[in-house]
């Protein structure tokens, strides 16, 4: 892989956010809602909502507004936030580690257990243990994140409180943190009972995350490594003698990967989006909870700026997922 | 396939891991202590600055400000008013100037003295329009030239507004200590807010918690509880496991099926409150509407004590006029029967009948306010068994302010009308006035009635005046008031907590029991 083709697929990318805030831009002021109408509480007057109209810009019309806005974009500013009024990158940049914090422990549960399903429903197979784990992957697989997090309090955080419902740590431990991820930074700063309370108020909502995801990536994988096993490359390592444990692992785990991998990608951006009810559920304050106030609010700059963040978040991650793959299976590298 | 013995201790090893999970993870100490008040809000703070903004009119937000800010005036549980931070205020009597007499030993948190000076700078502030003040044209801007001399503020009325004072109990009703706002910026005060309340900010983290402690030096006194904090917790669903878990000492706005179930559990109290709150029914004065026949037909078809004791399960004041039973105007003579024989027989005066229904539109949130769909859907079907037949359409409460806005609501639309100073103005007056932005009906006839209220200087002459007004609404059916909201608190049992009309829940007024 050279570098050309990093520097290629980045270059493609900016046409698709272009697309990305074009489109966001345009929907934002043709769907109903006018934020200008909703901040005028009783006792304003035509004057008092013409004035607000003015100090927020959207008396321009939408060309205007638009050229405006990328001018904006193009020197990094990204505006400032309606309801929040402070700088939406600013904004964004607080909260968006909390979210990738949640989405790469809740990625990391997922395919950590989906890789064990897979190869324990592969080496168990036809045989009762299988059944057992199909069932159980079907059934998480039916359930939705949100459910799963409402299931996981109330069982957990009512029936048998042991686990925290809210919030990203326990409210009594002060943290100044100087990059908002808290995981990373305790561990490195020796703060480890900021470590174990961020952690064990991420069990809840990662898992809440993980478990569909998990269910979908173990079904891909354990079909791919069944279909690997019946290739002839197993056949001539059967008759050499292996054992069944030594296929599976050292044999047909790294050709199923691939698909596996590429599943994984597009479900880690389903998993993003998984965010906006989770972290609404668990109050986490992530992006995603602010998602949701700035669709309530109809905070125009903070939406689109979010809408960016997400699109920019995609795309890297199915960069990272296309490396990931040319890594594994080396006759993609150059394909 | 047989249990092994590697196989048995894979299962046995995964499990105990599992289980042992949240022991190993859970702090030594998470149960908050016995001083600190952990309040479940259902609103998410978006600014520090209670008088500008979009936020400065979200109603749900006053408790948090209340807790860290004073407002010039306050307010009673009962809405009644008493001293803030103002100990006198009111107008000369020809009502052309104003006075104000700041409190004595009240302090800003950095222990400067709140001085008039600052009422002036406050006052200034929200009447100029580059601030952002929501209502700074029609309310603040409505006295200018104000002066200081020491703890007396004088200045005069620009243009009379008879709840000008009542507003400094009200929405961005707030005073912010200019000396730091000017030090530290608007997005300096964002970061390190300071007001001159019971609580002082300690820790903000956005969208998550505010937690709080008691400034000692408070003009009020000492609140009970040392700390407070309050948990942004926007589920409902989480409300309740937050209170249920006993992870908070107190909720509110939870469903009221989940109110009669938690105030019956061991350890948890429930109080509900009919609060400044009113659902109604606003009607535009656009095709079937303009038909006083079919208006009244409406008004007289709906059976609201019925929603009220079977929908809302008892959770509901039905009501006749915008005005509350604790508002200044309410006038309990002011009725509107349930009939539905007399809205067939309109409607007959009309032609219409069952087979011959009118037909129009109804607007709806669904889920913004409790039960909000399922009550138009209740008064649908009282409406269409008199001979109405009305379509329902959901819609954003976005949608519906900016319909509100360009007066392009349907014939019929739901919606929720808050006024937690009770004076007609902010009910009957913003909600009924033709010209009003916040208006939908528009009428000569209504217009020329409230008009002259609005400059009226004799109180008990503008009380007397929005009465008739209401009863005159009620008459031709202008409108069609539902009932009043209530609100259901959920809290410890070894609380004691106050309920507020204005429907606040403050921690400095929360104690423990005995």
């Amino acid at each position: 892989m050279s570098h050309w083709y990093l520097i290629n697929r980045l270059l493609l990318a900016l046409p698709t956010l272009l697309g990305a805030v074009t489109i966001t831009f345009v929907l934002l002021r043709v769907v109903p809602g006018d934020p200008i109408a909703m901040m005028t509480g009783p006792g304003a007057t035509e004057a008092d909502i013409a004035q607000l109209r003015a100090h927020y810009g959207l008396d321009q019309s939408i060309v205007d507004q638009f050229i405006i806005y990328l001018g904006q974009l193009f020197t990094g500013d990204f505006g400032t936030s309606i309801s929040l009024r402070q700088d939406v990158g600013e904004l964004i940049a607080g909260r968006l580690p909390v979210t990738v914090e949640l989405v790469v422990i809740a990625m990391c549960i997922a395919v950590g257990f989906a890789l064990i399903l897979a190869l324990k429903g592969v080496y168990w197979r036809d045989r009762w243990p299988e059944r057992l784990i199909d069932s159980f992957i079907g059934v998480i697989v039916a359930i939705p994140d949100f459910l799963w997090a409402l299931s996981l309090i109330l069982i957990l955080g009512v029936a048998i409180p042991v686990m925290p419902i809210f919030g990203r740590m326990d409210l009594t431990i002060s943290f100044d943190s100087w990059t908002n991820f808290y995981l990373i930074e305790s561990l490195l700063r020796g703060r480890f009972e900021v470590t174990r309370s961020v952690l064990y108020h991420m069990v809840l909502p990662a898992v809440s995350l993980a478990l569909p995801l998990m269910a979908i990536t173990a079904r891909v994988l354990k079909s791919c490594l069944n279909a690997e096993m019946n290739r002839e490359y197993i056949t001539l390592a059967r008759t050499r003698g292996f054992g069944r444990l030594r296929i599976i692992y050292r044999e047909a785990l790294r050709n199923a990967l691939v698909p596996a991998t590429a599943l994984s990608g597009v479900q880690f951006t389903f998993l993003i989006g998984g965010t906006v009810l989770v972290e609404r559920i668990f109050g986490y304050p992530g992006i995603g909870n602010m998602a949701i106030d700035a669709v309530i609010n109809r905070d125009l700059p903070l939406i689109q700026g979010l809408v960016l963040t997400f699109a920019v978040l995609f795309i890297l991650v199915n960069l990272f997922i296309d490396i990931c793959i040319t890594l594994i299976d080396p006759r993609l590298r150059y394909a | 396939m047989a249990m092994n013995r590697r196989s048995f201790l894979q299962v046995a090893g995964t499990a105990s891991l599992a289980g042992a999970l949240p022991m190993a993870l859970k702090p030594s100490s998470v149960q908050a202590a016995g001083d600190t008040l952990t309040i479940a809000y259902n609103v998410s703070l978006p600014s520090w600055d209670p008088t500008t903004g979009l936020s400065s009119v979200n109603p749900g937000l006053q408790s948090i400000w209340k807790s860290v800010f004073d407002q010039y005036i306050d307010q009673n549980p009962d809405l009644s008013f008493k001293p803030g931070v103002l100990t006198e205020w009111g107008w000369n009597a020809d009502k052309t100037r104003v006075h104000m007499k700041v409190r004595d030993g009240a302090t800003w948190q950095d222990g400067k003295p709140i001085t008039g000076e600052d009422i002036v700078w406050n006052l200034n502030r929200a009447a100029n329009p580059e601030s952002g003040n929501p209502v700074g044209g029609l309310i603040w801007g409505s006295v200018g030239n104000l002066k200081a001399n020491g703890n007396e503020v004088t200045g005069d009325v620009n243009a009379y507004v008879a709840d000008f004072f009542k507003w400094m109990a009200f929405l961005t009703g707030y005073i912010l200590p200019p000396h730091y706002f000017e030090k530290v910026g608007a997005e300096g005060f964002e970061k390190a807010p300071m007001g001159s309340g019971p609580y002082r900010v300690v820790e903000f983290v956005r969208g998550s918690f505010v937690r709080m402690e008691a400034y000692d030096n408070y003009w009020g006194g000492q609140p009970a509880f040392r700390n407070v904090i309050f948990k942004f917790v926007t589920d409902a669903t989480s409300r309740v496991a937050e209170v249920e878990s006993g992870a908070s000492d107190i909720t509110l706005a939870i469903p009221f099926e989940e109110y009669d179930r938690l105030k019956g559990k061991s350890g948890l109290t429930g109080v509900t409150t009919p609060v400044s709150d009113i659902a109604m029914i606003f009607f535009n004065d656009i095709g079937p509407m303009e038909d006083a026949n079919v208006r009244k037909a409406a008004v007289h078809a709906v059976d609201k004590e019925a929603i009220v004791s079977r929908l809302l399960r008892g959770y509901g004041v039905p009501l006749h006029t915008l005005q509350a039973p604790e508002y200044a105007a309410f006038d309990p003579t002011t009725t509107v029967e349930y009939n539905p024989d007399l809205a067939r027989s309109l409607l007959a005066a009309s032609g219409y009948s069952k087979d011959n229904p009118v037909r129009f539109t109804i607007q709806t949130t669904r889920g913004y306010l409790p039960k909000d769909y399922e009550v138009i859907q209740a008064v649908v079907a009282m409406w269409r068994k008199v001979g109405i037949e009305a379509e329902i359409e959901v819609y954003e409460v976005a949608k519906h302010y900016e319909l509100r806005a360009t007066d392009t609501l349907a014939p019929a639309a739901f919606y929720n009308w808050g006024d937690s100073i009770g004076d007609p103005n902010d009910s009957t007056g913003f909600a009924m006035f033709g010209p009003s932005p916040h208006s939908t009906w528009d009428t000569d006839d209504l217009d020329a009635m409230i008009g002259p209220l609005w400059g009226e200087k004799d109180e008990a002459k503008r009380i007397t005046g929005w009465k008739a007004v209401d009863k005159y609404i009620a008459e031709n059916a202008y409108v069609l008031p539902l009932y009043q909201q209530v609100q259901p608190v959920i809290h410890r049992s070894n609380l004691d907590f106050t309920p507020h009309v204005a429907n606040y829940v403050l921690p400095h007024t929360t104690k423990p029991k005995g």
